[in-house]
């Protein structure tokens, strides 16, 4: 075999860059967002309770606020009756952030850790962003 | 176990049945799912159309124009090749350059003339629209954006003949004076055009633009109620419409 010593040297520098990210990051552990649940408005309902169960919230918002946009824009229908019965207006800035109007201690707080970058307020307005 | 085989393509065929009948029983019991409906407060109506009336225009008056504009978050570029606008004043020989002449009556010559999106009842930029972003509203005619869908390809503003779509070709957030925090703004690489104000008819209002005006040259309403005021304008007056050769079916009328 030829060059036995480059190609070797070769598989393993590659093994070693290609393993990097598993033993780099093994022991440690990521510290996971904490989510403020603390706004005046929270503060002030009876029932801590979102519009749907806090578990389907937490797996399937992002499912919730794309029904709602359809809803909204194709089909015009504004108002959401959840499964208890209780009717609230399908708005991202005024419903959702109406309760959750801490932005950067909820929403950013997740999405930066997992790394997601939803391009919803480019043109949604976030209430205490406009300048009064 | 053994089966015979006639045992064997029994039990086959029943699990077969009971797959194809899964789908149907899942759609008629799921009955907890949530539901969506419309205001009740809401403005309903067929076919949603306006009448304008120049004439009552006092000389340069823009309450429409600056009501439309506060409320939908349009930006001010402060450059006409960025201008971005949903109502508009035009002179009347732009409006209506198929009827312009010399020797006009008193007072068209070069007269402002509101003109906006005619919500045409054959829209070429729904026609044209590729992702769907334009579309036409089946219950009430109203032709709308979903700024979601708009991938900025400007095949819309090519399509319509009256010059009502404008290109975000800058990010319009630093241009709005004072941001409405219930209506969203648009980003850079979005067209848009007037909604007939769909947001506040959901809401019980009529459109911002006839609300501001003083003199009541703006009227809208539903072409499909026979009592409504705007019935009753079109009956009272001689109405044309722009460019109704190219088939758009135009829903804004102009009284002469």
């Amino acid at each position: 075999m030829y060059d036995r010593g480059k190609i070797l040297g070769g598989i393993f520098i590659f093994l070693v860059l290609g393993t990097f990210p598993f033993w780099y990051g093994k022991g440690r552990t990521a510290t996971p967002p904490s989510l403020s649940l603390d706004t005046p408005e929270i503060r002030g309902l009876n029932v801590r309770q979102c519009i749907e169960p806090t578990a389907y919230m937490r797996s399937s918002h992002m499912e919730l606020v794309n029904f709602w946009r359809e809803a909204v824009v194709r089909e015009g229908k504004h108002l959401y009756v959840n499964r208890e019965g209780k009717k609230f207006a399908m708005s991202l800035s005024q419903t959702c952030l109406g309760c959750h109007s801490n932005k950067e201690k909820f929403c950013d707080a997740c999405h930066n850790y997992s790394g997601v970058k939803p391009n919803c307020w480019s043109c949604h307005v976030v209430p205490q962003e406009t300048p009064r | 176990m053994i089966h015979s085989r006639r045992t064997f393509l029994k039990i086959v065929g029943l699990s077969l049945a009971g797959v194809s009948i899964q789908p149907g029983v899942e759609a008629l019991g799921g009955s907890d799912s949530p539901k969506i409906s419309r205001r009740p407060e809401r403005l309903g109506g067929k076919r949603w159309a306006m009448a304008v009336n120049p004439k009552k225009c006092p000389s340069g008056c823009h309450d429409c124009i600056e009501a439309c504009h506060r409320v939908h978050n349009v930006p001010d570029f402060k450059n006409p090749k960025d201008e971005i606008k949903w109502i508009w004043n035009e002179p009347f020989g732009n409006v209506f350059p198929e009827l312009e002449h010399d020797y006009l009556a008193a007072g068209w010559k070069g007269r402002a003339v509101p003109v906006l999106c005619n919500h045409c009842a054959n829209p070429p930029c729904v026609r044209v629209c590729p992702t769907k972003a334009t579309f036409q509203r089946k219950e009430d005619g109203i032709v709308m954006m979903d700024y979601h869908r708009c991938i900025g390809c400007r095949f819309c503003i090519a399509g319509c003949p009256y010059g009502a779509r404008s290109m975000n070709y800058r990010d319009p957030r630093p241009f709005i004076k004072e941001i409405n925090p219930e209506f969203p703004t648009r980003t850079k690489g979005v067209v848009e055009k007037c909604n007939f104000c769909e947001e506040r008819l959901a809401k019980g209002l009529r459109p911002a633009c006839v609300q501001a005006c003083k003199e009541k040259a703006l009227v809208f309403g539903d072409l499909e109620d026979p009592q409504a005021e705007i019935r009753k304008t079109l009956r009272a007056h001689f109405t044309i419409r722009r460019k109704p050769g190219l088939g758009t079916r135009p829903q804004i009328y102009y009284i002469v």
